[in-house]
C-alpha cells in the first residue's frame, strides 16, 4: 500500500491555509464505449427499481397490504415480498445491513470502488443530472462557452430549463420515496388531490431538496467532503485489487504525437486530455490512484477511443492491479481471487447469510409471551387454594385469523380461566397480537402437593384449526412452604 | 510585558494581559459569527411580536399569534375526551353484561377501569387490588357484599356504611364493649369461630362457644357460620380473614366489633367510570 499515491487531483489547494477550497466547476464531456453503455444500463435498472418497486403488488390475502415492499410505520410492520418483519424481529434488517456492508467490502477488495462508480445513488443521480444538463446546454465545449458568455437570453433559458428539469426529477425522486411508506395507489390519489398527510408532502419536499442539491449542484463534492467511504476504501485495496489505472509504463514519456511520427522511444499517451475531460470528478487519472476517483471507468472509454484513432492498442487506461502495474506488463499475474481478505469477506457473507436463512426458516408463525402478575404474586382463596394471574400475549404472524386454546401442563389439578373468553378459546386477528388475562387456580389439595414456593410449569397453546401445540414456560407462585400465618 | 509572538506582532493587538509570557490576542470576532448574532437579535424582535413575551403590571403581552400552552393542553385534553366519549357514551348506556359481551367495549372498560382504580381505589385496596388487613382483597373469591357484576357495581356506586341513602349498611354489635358478653364467653366464642374453619385449639371451649354463637351470632352469620352477603356478614368457615384469623384478633373483633367503610363513588365519578371500575374489579379473578 505504501507506494499508492493519494494526491488531491481536482481540488486545487489554495495555499493560503484556508479550510475550504472553492469549487472548481467541472464540465464532464460525454464518453462513448463499453463502460458508458454499462453505466446507462445500470442507471436504467437502478432508477427503474427505485421508482417502480412501490407499485409492485404481492398478494398476501385479504387482511394485510398487498404492496410488495412496504414500511408500514403505524402498524409497525415491514413487508418485503415473502418476508414480513415485526418490530422485535429487527435483527433481520441488521443482518441485511451487515450483509450489505460485507458485500461492499468484498467487491471493493476484488475490483475497487464498483459501488461508487456504478450503483451509488449519488453517482446514478449525478449522472442523470449531467445528462440533463448536456441535453439542454450541449456537451463540454458548449457549456464552457455558455458559462463564459455574459448573461443573455440563450444562457438564461438553457440554464433555467436545466434547473427546472432537475427539480422535476427531484420531485419525482422525493415522490417515489413516500410510496414505500404507504399504499402507493391510495397515496398517489391523495397526493394529487391534496388530501395526503402533511408528513408526505414534507418528506417529498425534503428529498426533492436533497436530490436537487446533492445530485444537481453538489455532485462530486458529496463524494469528496461528505462521504466517508472514499477514505475507508484505502484499507480495502491491496496489490491484487482491480483498480482503474493509467499504465505509466506504457504511456510515459507522454507528449503530443503527429500522424506518421514514429512511436519509438516515447509513450502511448498523446496528452489529448480526453480522460480529464470526461471525468465527473475532474481529476487526472494519470496522477495515480486518488480519493476523488469514483472509478466510473469513463476515462477508459475516452482513452480507448483515442487509442483506436491513433492506431495504438486499447488499454492505456484500464482495470489493472498494482502488482501488474509495478511489473510493467499487461498480461502479468492473473487476477488472484483466492486471497485471504477475499476469502474472509466471502466466508463472513456465507456465515451471516446462512444464519439469517436459518432464522428465517425457523421463524415461528405464533409467538407467545407469558408475563406473571407481579402484584400480587399469588392470591389465597377461601377454600385454601391459590390463584395466579398472567398476561398472555399471542402474536399471530399468519395472514389468516386463528383461534387458540390455552391449557396447563405440569400442574396437577390446575384450572384455567381466561377473562373475556370464558369458553377457553382465544381468537387472534390475522397478523396481530392479542393480549388476554389468564388465571390459573389450584385447590387446597393442589397447593398441598406443591413442593416449593415457585413451581415451573408449561402453558400449552393449541391451534384450534390444525391442533398444533406449542409449550411456553411459566411459573406458579404459592405461599411459602413450611406453614403460613393465617 | 510579554515577549510578543513574531507571527502576530504588528497586525493583531493584544488585550494587554499576559501570564507567564503568554499574551492574550485581541482578534476580532469572525464575520459569520457576528452576522449570525445580529440575525438572532432581529429574530428575537420578531419573537416578541408574535409570541407572548413581556410581563405587564397585571398580565403579559399576548403576541400576534395568541399562542398559549395552557390552551394547547386544554385542546389536547378535550380532543382525547371527545375520542373517548364515543365509547364512554356507549358504556354509560349499556348494561354491564352487554359491555362484557362486546369485546371492544370490554377492552375499553378494562383499560379505563384500571386507570380509575389506580387513581381512586388503590390507596385502600392496594395497587394490585390485593387488599390489606381491614381492606378486602378484590382478587380472591370471598365477597362480603357479593361478587357478581351487579353487586360490585352497587357497592362502588353507593359505598359501604357511607353517607348515601342507598349505601350498604349493617352493624355488628361490640359484644364486649356493650357488656353483652363476658370476656370468657368471648374467648369461647372465638374458639368456636376458629373451629368453623378447622383451626380450633380447645375443643371444650369451642363446644361452649357454640351455644353463645347460636344465640348471638347466627342471626347474621348464619347457623353454620357461612355468612350472609345481604348483610355483609363474612363467611366464617373459609380460610380467608379480613382482619386476621388468630385468636387475639377474633376476640378483639367480637369485643369491639368491626365496621369498615367505603365511600360512595356515584357522586364523585361519572356513571361510565363507575361501570368501568365494576368491569375491571370483576375481571381480577374473583368475579362471579
Amino acid at each position: 500500500m505504501a507506494h499508492m499515491e493519494f494526491s488531491s487531483g481536482g481540488a486545487p489547494s489554495s495555499g493560503g491555509g484556508e479550510l475550504y477550497a472553492s469549487r472548481v466547476k467541472i464540465y464532464p464531456k460525454e464518453a462513448h464505449g463499453r463502460f458508458r453503455t454499462i453505466k446507462w444500463i445500470v442507471m436504467a435498472v437502478t432508477l427503474g427499481i427505485y421508482y417502480l418497486l412501490p407499485w409492485l403488488r404481492w398478494d398476501r390475502g385479504p387482511y394485510v397490504p398487498d404492496q410488495a415492499v412496504l414500511v408500514d410505520l403505524p402498524a409497525r410492520r415491514f413487508y418485503f415480498f415473502f418476508l414480513e418483519i415485526w418490530p422485535q424481529e429487527f435483527y433481520f434488517i441488521t443482518g441485511l445491513l451487515v450483509l450489505a456492508a460485507l458485500a461492499l467490502f468484498l467487491v471493493t477488495s476484488i475490483a475497487g470502488r464498483v459501488w461508487c462508480g456504478y450503483t451509488c445513488p449519488q453517482t446514478v443521480w449525478t449522472d442523470l443530472m449531467i445528462a440533463v444538463e448536456r441535453f439542454w446546454q450541449g456537451d463540454r465545449n458548449a457549456r464552457l462557452r455558455l458559462d463564459k458568455t455574459p448573461w443573455a437570453f440563450e444562457s438564461l433559458w438553457r440554464k433555467g430549463i436545466t434547473h427546472l428539469t432537475w427539480l422535476l426529477i427531484a420531485i419525482a425522486t422525493g415522490g417515489a420515496w413516500v410510496f414505500y411508506f404507504a399504499d402507493a395507489p391510495t397515496l398517489a390519489k391523495q397526493l394529487v388531490t391534496f388530501n395526503a398527510p402533511m408528513i408526505a408532502y414534507l418528506f417529498i419536499g425534503l428529498f426533492t431538496l436533497t436530490t436537487y442539491v446533492l445530485g444537481g449542484l453538489a455532485r462530486e463534492q458529496v463524494c469528496n467532503y461528505m462521504c466517508p467511504w472514499p477514505r475507508i476504501q484505502g484499507a480495502m485495496f491491496d496489490r491484487d485489487s482491480l483498480l482503474i489505472s493509467y499504465r505509466t509504463w506504457r504511456g510515459e514519456p507522454h507528449g503530443p504525437h503527429k500522424a506518421g511520427e514514429t512511436w519509438e522511444g516515447r509513450g502511448d499517451c498523446i496528452d489529448c486530455r480526453q480522460c480529464v475531460a470526461v471525468c465527473p470528478a475532474g481529476i487526472d487519472i494519470r496522477d495515480g490512484a486518488q480519493h476523488e476517483c469514483i472509478q466510473c471507468a469513463l476515462c477508459i472509454d475516452a482513452c480507448d477511443e483515442i487509442m483506436d484513432k491513433v492506431g495504438r492498442p486499447r488499454g492505456l487506461i484500464a482495470y489493472d492491479t498494482i502488482r501488474n502495474l509495478d511489473a510493467g506488463v499487461e498480461e502479468g499475474t492473473p487476477l488472484r481471487l483466492f486471497r485471504s481478505r477475499v476469502l474472509f469477506y466471502a466466508g463472513a457473507i456465507a456465515l451471516v447469510g446462512s444464519i439469517m436463512l436459518v432464522a428465517l426458516l425457523i421463524r415461528p408463525v405464533l409467538e407467545v409471551n407469558v408475563l406473571h402478575d407481579r402484584n400480587p404474586l399469588y392470591v389465597n382463596l377461601s377454600d385454601g387454594g391459590v390463584r395466579n394471574g398472567y398476561e398472555v400475549k399471542l402474536l399471530n404472524k399468519q395472514y389468516v385469523p386463528r383461534a387458540f386454546k390455552i391449557g396447563v401442563d405440569g400442574l396437577q389439578g390446575a384450572k384455567v380461566q381466561i377473562i373475556g373468553h370464558e369458553g377457553g378459546v382465544v381468537p387472534v386477528p390475522p397478523d396481530s397480537m392479542q393480549a388476554v388475562k389468564l388465571y390459573v387456580t389450584l385447590d387446597k389439595e393442589g397447593v398441598g402437593a406443591l413442593t416449593g414456593q415457585a413451581t415451573p410449569f408449561k402453558l400449552v397453546v393449541t391451534d384450534i384449526a390444525d391442533g398444533t401445540q406449542t409449550e411456553h414456560d411459566a411459573t406458579f407462585q404459592g405461599p411459602p412452604k413450611g406453614g403460613t400465618a393465617k | 510585558m510579554a515577549k510578543e509572538n513574531a507571527k502576530t506582532s504588528g497586525n493583531v493587538e493584544t488585550t494587554g494581559h499576559s501570564w507567564d509570557g503568554i499574551a492574550e490576542l485581541n482578534n476580532p470576532l469572525p464575520k459569520w459569527w457576528l452576522y449570525t448574532f445580529y440575525a438572532t437579535i432581529i429574530w428575537a424582535i420578531g419573537y416578541w411580536i408574535v409570541y407572548p413575551a413581556w410581563p405587564t403590571v397585571s398580565s403579559y403581552t399576548k403576541g400576534y399569534f395568541g399562542y398559549s400552552q395552557r390552551e394547547r393542553v386544554s385542546e389536547d385534553l378535550a380532543r382525547s375526551q371527545a375520542e373517548k366519549a364515543v365509547f364512554r357514551d356507549k358504556i354509560a348506556a349499556a348494561d354491564l353484561e352487554a359491555i362484557k359481551a362486546d369485546p371492544e367495549l370490554f377492552n375499553f372498560a378494562l383499560a379505563g377501569g384500571a386507570a380509575a382504580f389506580g387513581d381512586n381505589c388503590a390507596p385502600c385496596h392496594g395497587r394490585g387490588a390485593q387488599g390489606a388487613a381491614g381492606y378486602p382483597n378484590l382478587r380472591d373469591d370471598a365477597w362480603l357484599w357479593g361478587g357478581t357484576l351487579d353487586a360490585i357495581h352497587q357497592t362502588i356506586q353507593y359505598g359501604i356504611r357511607a353517607e348515601d341513602d342507598q349505601t350498604r349498611m349493617s352493624q355488628m354489635p361490640a359484644f364486649g364493649k356493650l357488656g353483652m358478653l363476658k370476656s370468657n364467653q368471648i374467648s369461647d366464642t372465638a374458639e368456636y369461630v376458629m373451629s368453623l374453619s378447622g383451626n380450633a385449639n380447645d375443643e371444650e371451649a369451642a363446644a361452649r362457644g357454640k351455644e353463645i354463637f347460636a344465640t348471638n351470632c347466627a342471626a347474621c352469620h348464619g347457623p353454620d357460620g357461612i355468612g350472609n352477603q345481604a348483610l355483609g356478614a363474612p363467611n366464617l368457615t373459609d380460610q380467608l380473614w379480613l382482619y386476621g384469623g388468630d385468636k387475639a384478633t377474633i376476640v378483639e373483633t367480637i369485643a369491639n366489633s368491626r365496621a369498615g367503610m367505603m365511600p360512595a363513588w356515584a357522586g364523585r365519578l361519572d356513571p361510565a367510570t363507575v361501570k368501568e371500575l365494576a368491569i375491571y374489579v370483576h375481571s381480577l379473578g374473583g368475579g362471579q
